[in-house]
């Protein structure tokens, strides 16, 4: 009997905590908001989290976008050519992605190539004291390392997302046009013809700022939040990627529920 | 406890005792559940954001292991305050900044990284850097832990020489016990979190409390036991591992 009791106090104490972190995350956001002006009017502090998370992640983003777009390029004719409609190839491969995998897999990469890397630096400023150093120079870290961080994110997120879809097409285009040889013109045309600009190209941008949201504040929080010591850090590190893909992947179906036109 | 303006006092005891916690009271970082806490007459536990901001902006406070930025040079930590702060051009924060490193010795080391100090050297900056807006209150969170004997005498006559020159108050938090005999003005001593002795230096060498004369002289063994508290040895010793 007093096992069940324990076991039931175990998990009680683990979903306490749980809710109560849930609130400290909500009003640290808030408080990344009520800071943020600071951040804008010296932009340049915004700038250089941009290069960090943004410009630096561009490789994996780009050399990843081309192989899945190459994928879908093969995968895609093998399916449609049993139909006879491959030239319908360049439909499937921008549709894919612009909607679907350029958010997605682009918002997976960034949890763990940026994300993690925001998470980490925090902790680790937080673990040697830097920011309370901060604090004591009259200084505001949220305002001066969060809030920059977080905006930078935000802001990269849609572009990374954005040049992935880009670079998928075009690996689409090379293994579809240049190695199987589907026609070009109907590739490009059918496609020009099929994607809508606002039905499509928008709603995965909307994705993927969403996404950038999700992902640096569950970032900037762990590390903010982490205990200040070497598996303090490491532990918050492995949460961030971990909550972060999940968040992405739950708020895509959800999003993706609510675009949800049924033609 | 009263710290007198102009002086430098020691607080002195133990690790754990509640020294680093007394430095985080007087800087509003923590509230005291009873008592208060007061800086040049403001009571630091009722202040507001604001109001203790610019409270801190009197204040600097020299953190054991340096807490100097890492992603900047050595140059734009000093500078960092100026930037934040003040509305000086960048011409006046760089010669403010060279007179500041000029001051700890370490103009020549302006564009190096923290990562390229010796620990002595980063103790330094850091203190250049902490009075950067010559505060009129430092404070010193173990100043002197795990620094060799030249750079300890260094870090222990810029404490003197920059108290002195910018008018200030000093409070240092420390377990050495020679380096902050021979340094300061005055002395307190705690233990579990309260004071048991306070003096001048001559007055706590001197000291008849079995505690203090104890910690003075390193002694191991004393009213503060050598072991931790245990179940008897002898028993232990013969439990059997399950």
């Amino acid at each position: 009997m007093s096992r069940v009791s324990e076991i039931l106090r175990t998990m009680g104490a683990r979903v306490t905590n749980w809710v109560w972190r849930l609130g400290f995350a909500s009003r640290f956001f808030w408080l990344i908001i009520a800071h943020s002006g600071t951040s804008f009017r010296r932009f340049h502090l915004i700038i250089r989290e941009v290069y960090f998370a943004g410009v630096l992640s561009l490789v994996i983003i780009l050399v990843s976008g081309l192989f899945v777009g190459m994928v879908l390029g093969l995968q895609g004719y093998d399916t449609l050519v049993r139909y006879g409609s491959s030239e319908a190839l360049g439909v499937l491969v921008s549709l894919s992605l612009i909607r679907e995998l350029g958010p997605v897999v682009a918002g997976l990469l960034f949890a763990s190539r940026a994300g993690s890397a925001i998470t980490a630096e925090i902790g680790l400023m937080k673990a040697t004291e830097q920011l309370a150093a901060m604090e004591m120079m009259a200084v505001d870290p949220i305002a001066r390392v969060v809030a920059p961080r977080f905006w930078a994110g935000v802001i990269s997120m849609p572009l990374l997302a954005a040049l992935f879809s880009a670079m998928g097409v075009f690996g689409g285009y090379l293994v579809g046009v240049r190695l199987i040889g589907v026609d070009e013109g109907s590739f490009w045309s059918q496609m020009q013809a099929a994607v809508d600009f606002r039905e499509d190209v928008m709603n995965g941008v909307a994705k993927s700022f969403v996404f950038g949201i999700a992902i640096t504040w569950i970032a900037v929080f762990e590390g903010y939040d982490a205990p200040p010591t070497a598996e303090g850090v490491s532990g918050a590190t492995t949460r961030t990627v971990v909550t972060s893909s999940l968040a992405v992947l739950a708020l895509d179906f959800v999003m993706t529920a609510l675009m949800f036109r049924g033609v | 406890m009263t710290i007198p303006r102009g002086k430098v006092v020691a607080i002195m005891g133990l690790s754990g005792c509640g020294k680093t916690t007394l430095l985080r009271l007087i800087g509003g970082w923590l509230r005291p559940s009873v008592g208060e806490v007061r800086v040049d007459g403001e009571v630091v536990n009722h202040l507001d954001h604001a109001a203790l901001f610019s409270l801190r902006r009197r204040m600097g406070m020299l953190f054991q292991f340096g807490a100097l930025f890492t992603d900047m040079t050595v140059f734009e930590n000093v500078a960092f305050q100026m930037r934040e702060h003040t509305a000086l051009s960048e011409d006046q924060i760089r010669d403010l900044t060279l007179l500041k490193l000029q001051a700890v010795g370490l103009r020549g080391a302006a564009q190096l990284l923290p990562s390229e100090l010796s620990g002595g050297m980063a103790r330094r900056v850091a203190l250049a850097r902490s009075i950067a807006l010559d505060p009129m209150l430092m404070m010193y969170d173990e100043p002197f832990a795990g620094l060799d004997p030249l750079s300890l005498g260094v870090i222990g006559q810029l404490i003197r020489r920059l108290n002195d020159a910018l008018g200030a108050t000093s409070i240092i938090v420390t377990h050495d016990v020679t380096e902050a005999l021979a340094l300061v003005d005055y002395v307190y001593f705690m233990a579990d979190g309260a004071v048991i002795a306070h003096g001048t230096p001559d007055d706590i060498r001197a000291s008849k409390e079995a505690f203090v004369h104890q910690f003075v002289y390193g002694e191991a063994d004393g009213p503060l036991p050598f072991q931790y508290p245990a179940t008897e040895y002898r028993q232990d010793l013969f439990e059997s591992v399950h």
